[in-house]
């Protein structure tokens, strides 16, 4: 198919804005995901899957300059756990600030090889994602990515691992991609957190095979200019599990994919999200999770506070392919908008093409709960601190997809801080 | 403790007028009962005495130890004192009952001045005073309200009465949807906190409930006023001959 003029026109414009890796064992990964995005072109507005999140400033040749946040003496997120951190600064690994990678078995996407086990997954999973629905954004990652790190696990991860993006350029624009191969029965918990640039787009690869269990936990940095566009391949084997859990607060453009496939019998996928937005925030989950196989089990679980114009997007599916029985799909999407200006659009869908199948899908826009807050005020409870409470009563079934109580409390203590400073 | 004066309060909505010229006043140590049929007005003068929105008052006053409630956000007026037991208790799905229970006691002590109770001294006083309720462990650590039985609902608004320890307490039908040994439980709890500088308000339909909490004052309102004061007998007749006769007399 050809691809429009002005979409040549504006991926020319984008790829002459960076500098593409060259040689090594991702080469032919890299040249096939150039060739995908020729086809493709960038993503536009008039394009169906970006219909309610505008790409420009994300498909544009230069991000657009974002302030830094300043987070004061605030504790670091994930501070309390014990982990591997691994910094990233405007895109670049910083070994100063960060842990020993190698004895943690963290390699670099970087580094010079001609043969690596990650040839088998990177760009590998993003190219099965881009049908039926094209995602350009992640093949030029592929293309272009600059860094990431590749991790082999083959046993039960000692520790969590803590990816840690600074974002302290202005103008930064970053592009990282990760790859993450979990053999039989190993497990790993990965830890994201921080905006990392001004633009940033990110793919995280994940395979995880038979009996494997992967947790991801990230918070994506609460700088208000901040842009990103992100996408994780997930490929679930049998009875494999897969949970990953997103905060976003604050950022004026953010969008996140996520694409898993259930191809092995009883695997588990969760995915979840907590977004809390104020004034110029636009925050996007975009989700396809495919059952290929019996009795598995998927969760999409995606709730938004909204105030002052901000706008929340869901677009969500579950497609069943044929025999893929005993399917036990569910997704909710949820709003709170703590205002009239704030806007809520959700495209929740199922395509099932099997006959014993339990799949259902819920989307809410609502106020908070008068009636409840009188009550919370009537027991002596101040109005802002009622609302905190309601707000984080209403995001608990999604911080609940976090496993680790530790961490889900992190996560927690940071929603009530970001509600202090934001007002209820 | 308690002085309502010519309370006068029509909903915001719909113009309706419902309290008339409510003149009320609960002395410290003291149960008052108020008893009337349907739609006479006793439950929006609880919900208009503890804040909630959708009244407007167009007169009069309510003051609890000579301090104006009536311009008090809801808030203010529980740490001022007042508590409400509600009629129909909120669920608040998410909120822990045990969280919400803290949040409360250590904003009412926060807003007096006083120090936050730790959590070691909350967890032994909340135990103590759950067990002479039997509410157990299962039920503070569920969300506030959620999947509770009426009787389960009631006697939580006893115990967080109990923990608030507040001065004035008004009682809305908290007899409503008990079975026998359920009210007995709730009087029970009404009965501990009975004390000389506490006060009750107690609203009911039946006379069932004041034989477990015996009032010292039982009023009778209809049509948005008290259009009878009396002791304790005028429940019984109440109880025995219904309203028909006293509104008979006094309209």
């Amino acid at each position: 198919m050809a691809v429009a003029q002005a979409k040549q026109d504006a991926l020319a414009a984008r790829l002459a804005g960076l500098s593409l890796p060259q040689g090594g064992w991702s080469a032919p990964a890299r040249a096939d995901a150039q060739a995908r995005l020729a086809s493709m072109g960038l993503p536009g507005k008039r394009d169906e899957y970006w219909r309610y999140t505008d790409p420009t400033t994300l498909t544009a040749a230069q991000p657009t300059p974002a302030a830094l946040f300043d987070a004061g003496d605030e504790t670091p997120l994930f501070d309390g756990i014990d982990r591997v951190r691994l910094v990233f600064v405007d895109g670049v690994f910083d070994p100063t600030q960060s842990d020993d990678p190698a004895a943690a078995g963290v390699e670099f996407l970087s580094a010079g090889a001609d043969i690596h086990w990650a040839q088998g997954l990177y760009g590998v999973l993003e190219a099965r994602g881009q049908t039926p629905v094209a995602r350009p954004l992640a093949a030029l990652n592929t293309a272009a990515a600059t860094e990431g790190v590749l991790i082999h696990v083959t046993g039960r991860a000692a520790r969590p691992i803590n990816l840690i993006y600074l974002h302290k350029s202005e103008s930064s624009d970053a592009i990282l991609h990760h790859c993450v191969k979990l053999a039989p029965g190993a497990e790993l918990t990965l830890l994201e957190n921080g905006p990392a640039a001004a633009r940033f787009n990110k793919v995280l690869e994940v395979e995880v095979a038979d009996g494997a269990r992967f947790h991801h936990i990230r918070a994506q940095g609460r700088d208000h200019e901040r842009r990103a566009v992100t996408h994780i391949f997930a490929r679930l084997g049998a009875g494999s599990l897969f949970k990953s859990f997103t905060l976003t607060a604050n950022g004026v453009l953010t969008r996140n994919e996520a694409v898993l496939e259930l191809t092995g019998d009883d695997a588990v996928a969760h995915v979840a999200g907590a977004a809390v937005g104020d004034g110029d925030f636009h925050h996007d989950d975009t989700v396809f999770v495919t059952h290929a196989a019996e009795r598995c089990e998927s969760r999409q679980v995606f709730k938004k506070v909204l105030k002052n114009g901000a706008v929340g997007v869901f677009q969500g599916k579950i497609l069943v392919q044929p025999g893929a029985q005993k399917t036990d799909g569910y997704q909710i999407s949820q709003s709170l908008l703590l205002d009239e200006t704030s806007q809520f659009l959700a495209k929740p869908e199922l395509e099932i093409y099997a006959d014993d199948v339990k799949c259902s899908h819920g989307s809410t826009s609502g106020a908070i709960d008068e009636t409840a807050l009188y009550y919370l005020r009537s027991r002596g409870v101040p109005l802002r601190q009622a609302q905190s409470l309601l707000v984080l009563a209403f995001l608990a079934e999604a911080i609940g997809e976090i496993e680790d109580e530790a961490i889900a409390e992190d996560i927690r203590a940071r929603l009530e801080a970001w509600l202090g400073r934001h007002g209820g | 403790m308690l002085e309502i004066n010519n309370l006068h309060v029509k909903l915001e909505e719909d113009d309706k007028v419902i309290l008339k010229g409510v003149n009320l006043t609960v002395e410290a140590g003291k149960v008052h009962a108020i008893m009337g049929p349907n739609g006479s007005g006793k439950s929006t003068l609880s919900y208009v005495l503890s804040g909630r929105d959708g009244y407007e008052v167009t007169d009069g006053s309510a003051t609890l130890d000579g301090v104006e409630l009536l311009e008090m956000e809801p808030e203010e007026r529980a740490a001022a004192g007042l508590f409400l037991a509600f009629q129909y208790p909120v669920e608040i799905p998410g909120v822990g009952n045990m969280t919400f229970l803290r949040t409360a006691v250590n904003a009412q002590r926060k807003a007096r001045g006083q120090e936050e109770m730790s959590a070691g001294e909350f967890l032994k006083v909340v135990r103590e005073k759950a067990k002479a309720l039997k509410i157990d462990a299962e039920m503070m650590k569920r969300p506030v309200n959620v999947g509770f039985s009426g009787g389960e609902k009631k006697r939580n608004e006893i115990l967080q009465m109990a923990m608030l320890e507040p001065k004035m307490c008004i009682l809305d039908e908290t007899d409503s949807g008990l079975d026998v040994d359920a009210m007995k439980l709730v009087a029970d709890g009404v009965n501990a906190l009975r004390d000389a500088g506490r006060a009750f308000l107690v609203i009911t339909h039946y006379q069932r409930l004041l034989d477990h909490i015996k009032p010292d004052v039982v009023h009778i309102m209809a049509d948005g006023r008290i259009v009878k004061t009396g002791g304790p007998e005028l429940a019984l007749e109440v109880e025995n001959n219904g309203y028909a006769d006293i509104l008979a007399e006094v309209l």
